[in-house]
């Protein structure tokens, strides 16, 4: 269930990230202002994009576990969560380095999006030591959830806030694909599919990954249960078949007859 | 003093004879709780005082740090704030500790009662709090650092204060609640609810900038005001359908 | 035929990949006593804690007092006494307080606290902080919340640790066996805990190893259950 497609989701990523790559450097037109730096714009914002974009999918893959209590749900929302993170980690990597090259510093308050990153990356970044701190897995998946409704909602609220506030003084760059000639908007949506696919296909290996571990486990301990002699699981080996047991008959104590 | 009912009856129990299934009302429920939660504070004192404290040590560490006599205008605003906050936090943490430890949750949910009640108790709670920590920390603070008169002031702060309490109290319950049953739960609480808070901290820093100033003194601009109301009502909003969620076991 | 007051079917609950309970079946006449027994670990708190709805059988039917869990725990909540390894009470309030907070939340009338003060024999002491109480007047405490609503179904998880003979018997008529109501009771004892029960259940690893009218049982056959 989990494997299928696996194969050709990565051929297409390899296909797309190859076409944009290409587009970036050998296509996409130089920037007056920026020069080469610019370039960096075709894989930062996209990233962005993505990621937040993960974050809410997380919360709404979360609120599907919480109305099914089907932890399959909270798996998917874990590792698309998990994705973003690592995602938003390299959005601002990628924003710092362009903030360094384009006005000479490493972190600059004027860029709301950086900005707003920034918040949500260290609300997310708890993401994981609650999960581990949490010891009952369902109530674990639970609480996960919880957390991820809450922060998924949070995300475009934090967006709008923090753009709110921010001062005009630099001129953003970041605005929408509307103002970008042609050559530069089509890297840019080539870019973003790429980015996109990227994303897809690692939640698909992480997931795929998981599910295996998982039914290795299931296999294990059907197969530990099943071994005569083991005491494993209790039953012992005078009830090696986990199916339930008659009632109103006393397995433990023989020659007795039940009321 | 009897329930009054609000829920449909069961099947008719089998054995005793006795009133089907009722749900006792909610808003004495929320009082019941609220009591109790206000007698158990009242006995062992634990939040309000470390509040209070922490506010005032804070703002004379602040007036080392700073190595100012006196801030104004968006400074003054910004250490406001972030002392209101960190003072939050503390009260945050200890919230649901006690129901926690000492086998409250239980003792709740086995209860014919709405969930929802709890909720509510615990935010009207953390409200209180709030409310006696900034009659004790805002005069200080008037008293310690501010340099402009807070007189006039006041009808903005209090509007301000009151729209900002409302978001630290339901994002307050929510996170302890969320924390509250975790290994970590002092750490997790302060790690969750700073970026939750930050909207808050931009909308009243925002709102109480134009205020704490001697010279051209302003309004709290609307729009601050209407950001922090509608930050509110979503956060209660999500409070609300997820509580539940974190009560079971 | 009367419904029973309690009935479970294929029961799992389970704890990760773990199952706590596999497989539970039984069924409880109203008015009766159900004593659990198995070793730690067993499954008996899970057990008693999915009939008290506050866990959720992750599989098989459950249906208490007629009602069906969790599709309609609301309607078995208040019906139900439950009294757990932790006496779900506030240290830091008396007796009568918590007793108190307990009445309303449950809409019960505050004459009935100071009656079950009397019946548990803690008046003298209901207005000192329960931190100050010992042990087993504690337990008195919890055991008067437990049956503070006049419950139908008691659920009882070895109400008698920390007591003394002398508060065994005070609580006899609150939740022993002549109390009129259904009972569900884990214990340890084997000897002890078949007295007053009318069918017994032995747990082991969370499946059932045991289910019988207390009657045909001998206390071998309980701590067989323990080898």
């Amino acid at each position: 269930m989990y494997g299928k497609g696996l194969r050709s989701l990565s051929i297409a990523t390899v296909v797309a990230m190859s076409a944009a790559l290409s587009l970036v450097f050998f296509y996409a037109p130089l920037e007056a202002e920026q020069g080469f730096l610019q370039k960096i714009f075709y894989v930062h914002v996209p990233l962005a994009i993505i990621s937040l974009c993960g974050f809410v999918i997380g919360g709404v893959l979360a609120i599907a576990h919480l109305r099914t209590r089907d932890a399959r749900w909270d798996y998917r929302s874990y590792v698309v969560i998990h994705m973003s993170l690592i995602f938003a980690l390299a959005t601002l990597i990628t924003g710092s380095i362009w903030a360094k090259g384009s006005w000479g510093h490493w972190w600059v308050w004027d860029e709301p999006t950086l900005v707003s990153f920034l918040i949500v990356f260290l609300l997310y970044a708890t993401y994981q030591p609650l999960r581990f701190a949490i010891e009952d897995p369902e109530r674990q998946a639970r609480y996960a959830s919880v957390f991820a409704i809450t922060a998924g909602a949070f995300v475009p609220l934090n967006f709008i806030a923090v753009r709110m506030s921010t001062s005009f003084l630099h001129p953003r760059v970041l605005g929408s694909t509307s103002n970008l000639p042609g050559p530069m908007a089509l890297t840019f949506l080539v870019s973003l599919g790429a980015i996109a696919l990227l994303f897809a296909t690692l939640c698909k290996y992480e997931l795929t990954a998981k599910h295996t571990r998982a039914q290795l486990r299931a296999l294990r301990r059907r197969l530990a249960a099943e071994t005569p002699g083991s005491n494993r699981d209790g039953a012992g080996a005078r009830s090696a078949a986990p199916s339930a047991i008659p009632v109103s008959r006393p397995t433990a104590a023989p020659a007795r007859t039940s009321g | 003093m009897s329930a009054a009912t609000s829920t449909t009856p069961a099947a008719p129990a089998a054995g005793r004879e006795r009133p089907a299934a009722t749900q006792t009302a909610f808003w004495p429920t929320v009082g019941a709780l609220l009591r109790k939660e206000l007698l158990v504070e009242l006995r062992t004192l634990e939040s309000v005082p470390a509040m209070s404290l922490f506010a005032l040590s804070t703002y004379v560490v602040f007036h080392f740090a700073l190595n100012r006599g006196s801030v104004e205008g968006d400074l003054a605003a910004g250490i406001l704030w972030v002392t209101l906050l960190f003072a939050a936090i503390l009260g945050v943490n200890r919230l649901f500790v006690a129901d926690a430890d000492q086998g409250g949750f239980d003792g709740f949910l086995l209860a014919p009662v709405d969930r929802t009640a709890l909720l509510l108790a615990k935010v009207l709670t953390l409200l209180a709090y709030l409310l006696v920590l900034e009659l004790i920390a805002v005069p200080a603070f008037s008293i310690l650092l501010l340099g402009a008169p807070i007189g006039p002031a006041l009808p903005g702060l209090i509007a301000t204060l009151a729209l900002a309490d409302l978001g630290i109290a339901v994002i307050g319950t929510l996170v302890a609640a969320l924390a509250v049953r975790t290994r970590a739960r002092d750490l997790l609480g302060p790690l969750l609810a700073l970026p939750l808070f930050v909207p808050i901290v931009i909308g009243a820093a925002r709102a109480t900038e134009p205020l704490l100033v001697s010279a051209h003194r302003g309004e709290p601009a609307a729009r601050w005001l209407a950001t922090l109301a509608v930050y509110d009502l979503l956060f209660g909003l999500i409070a609300y359908a997820l509580f539940d969620f974190l009560l079971e076991d | 035929m009367t419904t029973p007051a309690v009935e479970v079917s294929g029961l799992v609950r389970r704890y990760g990949e773990r199952e706590v309970l596999s497989g539970v079946e039984l069924a409880l006449e109203p008015g009766r006593t159900l004593v659990v027994f198995g070793p730690n670990g067993a499954g008996k708190t899970t057990l008693l804690r999915v009939l008290a709805t506050l866990l959720r059988p992750h599989a098989g039917t459950v249906r208490v007092l007629g009602s069906a869990i969790p599709e309609e725990d609301w309607a078995v909540r208040g019906r139900v006494g439950f009294v757990g390894h932790e006496p779900l009470l506030y240290r830091e309030l008396t007796a009568r307080e918590n007793l108190r907070f307990h009445a309303r939340l449950h809409g019960v009338a505050e004459d009935r606290v100071r009656e079950l003060l009397d019946q548990v024999a803690l008046t003298e002491r209901a207005d000192e902080p329960l931190r100050t109480l010992s042990r087993g007047m504690v337990q008195r405490v919890a055991v008067a919340r437990a049956v503070l609503h006049e419950p139908e179904l008691l659920l009882l998880d070895e109400p008698y640790a920390n007591l003394d003979p002398a508060a065994i018997e005070l609580l006899a008529p609150l939740i022993g066996a002549s109390c009129g109501c259904t009972r569900v009771l884990c214990s340890h004892d084997p000897s002890g805990g078949l007295d007053g029960a009318d069918v017994v259940l032995g747990l082991r690893a969370g499946r059932p190893a045991l289910l019988a009218q207390a009657g045909t049982l001998a206390p071998e056959d309980i701590t067989e259950l323990y080898r």
